[in-house]
């Protein structure tokens, strides 16, 4: 990892991904071993954005290693309110814990930040930009069911400004993977990460309809269309409609399809698929402590 | 052609001439380079000038300041068959050429109104340059059409 900081996955080799992929096994496989392995630890938080997940499950897992976090608060009751840039905010929030975990809705937010700060600074979220720890946790729950070799995975939704799906496309490019990319032609995946994807030797396969690809894949890796990104109400409804899936659109699928998800979901994964076994994205969200718990573990210096 | 004739302005006793720039883009030049005329610098612009090798030029002679490779090679995103002549005492004492720099910082500003560099914070923009554009450091936006576009001013 590059100067130990996570910033995006591009950061990340194979040899990075899988020791913190080994590790989150080895927690989750005995959870009793990693506890006060960081006793006093801290963790300092700063959420400019609204989280749940990430959030929580970041405080979890350091909190089950015996350390504990130090949380900036929303940012409306934050010196951020007064005005004061993120640089000067990450200065003074460095002094006060071991490691930092941000998520900023600027994009380059966590680069910036990193060159400000010594200890250890993780992206939780820059805009539509990263969120290399996310990955992490898909890759581990890929790996889980499915292997991370000769796989074929569907990424589906807002690829444009889907910050997982641009980290989990690029962290692919290490392992030996087909990705398919079904998305509106409004929301196809950024010039900047297609380049990527073409400089690391990966074809990016594009497709605005699920049919065709969907019979051949391993792994159905779906997104939320967001509203905000059309201009109005009806469009949005409509394009987001073709994006959807269900117990019927499964039908096609292969019997071992494993359907993931970042969370949260709104209406693009029908409730009914949540009781077949295509359903992964309950355990991908409980896979980001033990994952989680391995990455602070390496990063704060773990043996 | 004579030198006279192709410049259409006369010869500067010291400074610096870049010549060969794109056709149109002499205004751009002196945008990168910091040069606005207030300092008080003598500045001679000829553009579209007819030129045997780009079929049309501009010209830029900075009197009494001799601008640095590092300076120069900025203009190579716009401007990449730029040549320089450093002259003094109305002779040219040294001929170069412009080279793709690795970075550009604090020239262009990024495109995308949500990358942190356009937020009021302490830096500036940074980009690394590409064979065929730019990359923003921060947000890894790529320009690669009308650089010229997003210059800082």
């Amino acid at each position: 990892m590059d100067q130990n900081h996570l910033i995006s996955a591009k950061g990340l080799s194979r040899a990075d991904i899988e020791a913190v992929l080994d590790r989150a096994g080895e927690v989750a496989a005995d959870p009793a071993a990693a506890a006060g392995r960081h006793e006093g630890s801290l963790l300092g938080l700063l959420f400019f954005e609204p989280s749940t997940r990430t959030k929580m499950s970041f405080a979890a897992a350091v909190k089950r290693m015996g350390g504990d976090i130090v949380d900036m608060g929303p940012v409306d009751s934050s010196s951020v309110k007064k005005g004061e840039s993120l640089a000067d905010t990450v200065r003074v929030v460095e002094g006060y814990a071991d490691a930092l975990v941000m998520r900023h809705p600027s994009e380059g937010s966590a680069r910036m930040a990193s060159e400000f700060v010594d200890v250890p600074l993780i992206n939780a979220g820059d805009g539509a930009g990263q969120h290399p720890s996310q990955t992490l946790l898909d890759l581990y729950t890929i790996r889980e069911s499915a292997g991370l070799d000769d796989l074929t995975i569907g990424i589906m939704g807002d690829l444009k400004y889907g910050r997982t799906v641009h980290s989990l496309a690029y962290a692919l490019t290490n392992f030996d993977t087909r990705q398919h990319f079904i998305s509106p032609e409004s929301l196809k995946l950024p010039r900047n990460v297609r380049y990527d994807l073409h400089e690391a030797g990966s074809e990016v396969k594009e497709h605005t309809d699920l049919g065709a690809t969907l019979p051949s894949l391993d792994v159905l890796y779906v997104t939320r269309i967001q509203r905000e990104r059309f201009p109005d109400e009806s469009e949005y409804r409509q394009v987001a409609g073709e994006y959807q899936i269900d117990t019927d659109t499964l039908a096609d699928a292969s019997e071992d399809l494993r359907v993931m998800h970042p969370l949260p979901r709104v209406d693009e994964i029908g409730h009914g698929v949540d009781e077949t076994d295509h359903a992964r994205y309950f355990q991908q969200a409980h896979n980001g402590v033990p994952v989680r718990m391995a990455l602070l573990d390496l990063m704060l210096g773990g043996d | 052609m004579t030198d006279n004739k192709q410049l259409r302005v006369s010869k500067i006793e010291s400074g610096t001439v870049i010549d060969h720039i794109t056709g149109g883009q002499a205004l751009n030049v002196l945008a990168i380079l910091g040069i606005d005329g207030t300092d008080g610098e003598v500045v001679s612009v000829g553009m579209n000038v007819p030129s045997d090798r780009l079929g049309r030029k501009d010209v830029v002679k900075v009197e009494g300041r001799e601008l640095s490779q590092s300076e120069l090679d900025v203009l190579s995103l716009i401007a990449p068959d730029a040549t320089i002549n450093i002259i003094r005492d109305y002779d040219v004492v040294e001929k170069h050429v412009v080279h793709r720099p690795d970075s550009v910082t604090g020239v262009l500003r990024c495109p995308n109104h949500n990358c942190i560099s356009t937020e009021d914070e302490p830096v500036g923009s940074k980009f690394a340059v590409t064979d065929d554009g730019v990359r923003c450091e921060y947000c890894e936006t790529i320009i690669r059409e009308d650089l010229a576009a997003h210059i800082l001013v």
